[in-house]
C-alpha cells in the first residue's frame, strides 16, 4: 500500500493513518498491532506535513510476522538525528503547535511503537524512515481459520 | 460505564452520535498535545481536550478511543464533524473546562451510583 503525502496539508493530516489502520484491520492484523501500525503512520504522516519540502510517501505492508511502514521525503533533511529523536525537542513552526503538533514526541512514538526501528537522513537529500511492528504469534486454533 | 450513560450523567452536548452508545469507557485522557494523547491514552477512554479541528478525529481513530469531548465550549468546524461521522467517532462538547469534566468522570467512574 503506498500513500502519497501531501507537504502542508494539515486538513486531511491522519486520514491516511485512519484509513492504513482500517486496512490493515480489514486485512486480519491483531487489533494491538493496528493499533501501533496506526500511531507508527500517523507521526509519520504529521512528519511529511510539518517539515518536508515538498511531501512524501507513506508505503506499508503486511508481512506474515511484521507489519512494516516506511517514510520517506526528499528533504529538508535532519540536521542532529539524536538531537531529534531527544523527548520534547522540536523545530515545528508555531501554526502546527498551536493545533497541537510540535510536542518532540513524533519520532520517539515511531520508535516507542515499533519492534525495529531505523531512521536515515541526509540534510539536502531527505530522510527515511523504517518501522517493523511484529505481529504476534497466531494461537493453533486462529491459525487453522480461513485457512 | 457506557458512553451514553456517561455522556448523560455529564451533560456532554452531542455533535456527531456514537456509533456504539453502549460502549464501555475504559477511563479517560485529557490533554492537547496530540502526540501525547497518542502515546498515554489508552483504547477505549474517552478524550477531552480543547482542540477541534479536524486531526483530532485520526487521533482518536488510530488510539482507538471512545469518543472526543472538546471543552470550554469550543465547537468544531463541519470538516471536523464530517470526518468524526466517515470515521465513526463520537463528538461530544462541554461548557466546562477540561479540569473539570475529567473531574467529573473521575468521580463518576470510580464511584458510579
Amino acid at each position: 500500500m503506498k500513500y502519497p503525502i501531501r507537504a502542508g496539508d494539515v486538513e486531511h493530516g491522519g486520514s491516511a493513518s485512519a484509513r492504513i489502520k482500517a486496512e490493515l484491520t480489514a486485512a486480519g492484523v491483531d487489533p494491538i498491532t493496528a493499533r501501533r501500525a496506526g500511531i507508527v503512520a500517523f507521526e509519520g504522516e504529521m512528519n511529511l506535513i510539518v517539515y518536508s519540502n515538498d511531501g512524501g510517501t507513506l508505503r506499508v505492508s503486511v508481512e506474515p510476522h511484521a507489519v512494516y511502514i516506511e517514510v520517506e521525503d526528499n528533504g529538508p533533511g535532519i540536521e542532529d538525528i539524536d538531537l531529534a529523536m531527544t523527548p520534547g525537542y522540536s523545530t515545528a513552526p508555531d501554526w502546527a503547535t498551536d493545533l497541537g503538533f510540535g510536542a518532540g514526541m513524533g519520532l520517539i512514538n515511531m520508535r516507542k511503537n515499533s519492534d525495529h526501528f531505523e531512521i536515515h537522513s541526509h540534510v539536502g537529500a531527505g530522510t527515511k524512515i523504517q518501522c517493523w511492528i511484529h505481529r504476534p504469534e497466531p494461537s493453533p486454533a486462529k491459525g487453522q481459520e480461513g485457512s | 460505564m457506557k458512553l451514553s450513560q456517561i455522556a448523560e450523567r455529564l451533560s456532554l452536548v452531542p455533535i456527531v452520535e456514537a456509533n456504539e452508545p453502549d460502549a464501555e469507557v475504559t477511563g479517560g485522557y485529557c490533554g492537547d498535545l496530540l502526540s501525547h494523547v497518542l502515546s498515554s491514552a489508552r483504547p477505549g477512554n474517552l478524550w477531552v481536550t480543547i482542540q477541534h479541528h479536524t486531526n483530532v478525529v485520526a487521533v482518536a481513530q488510530v488510539a482507538g478511543l471512545s469518543a472526543i469531548v472538546i471543552a470550554e465550549g469550543r465547537q468544531p468546524d463541519e470538516a471536523t464533524q464530517s470526518r468524526a461521522r466517515e470515521g465513526g467517532i463520537a463528538l461530544y462538547s462541554s461548557s466546562e473546562s477540561t479540569y473539570e469534566i475529567a473531574g467529573r468522570l473521575h468521580r463518576l467512574l470510580s464511584d458510579p451510583t
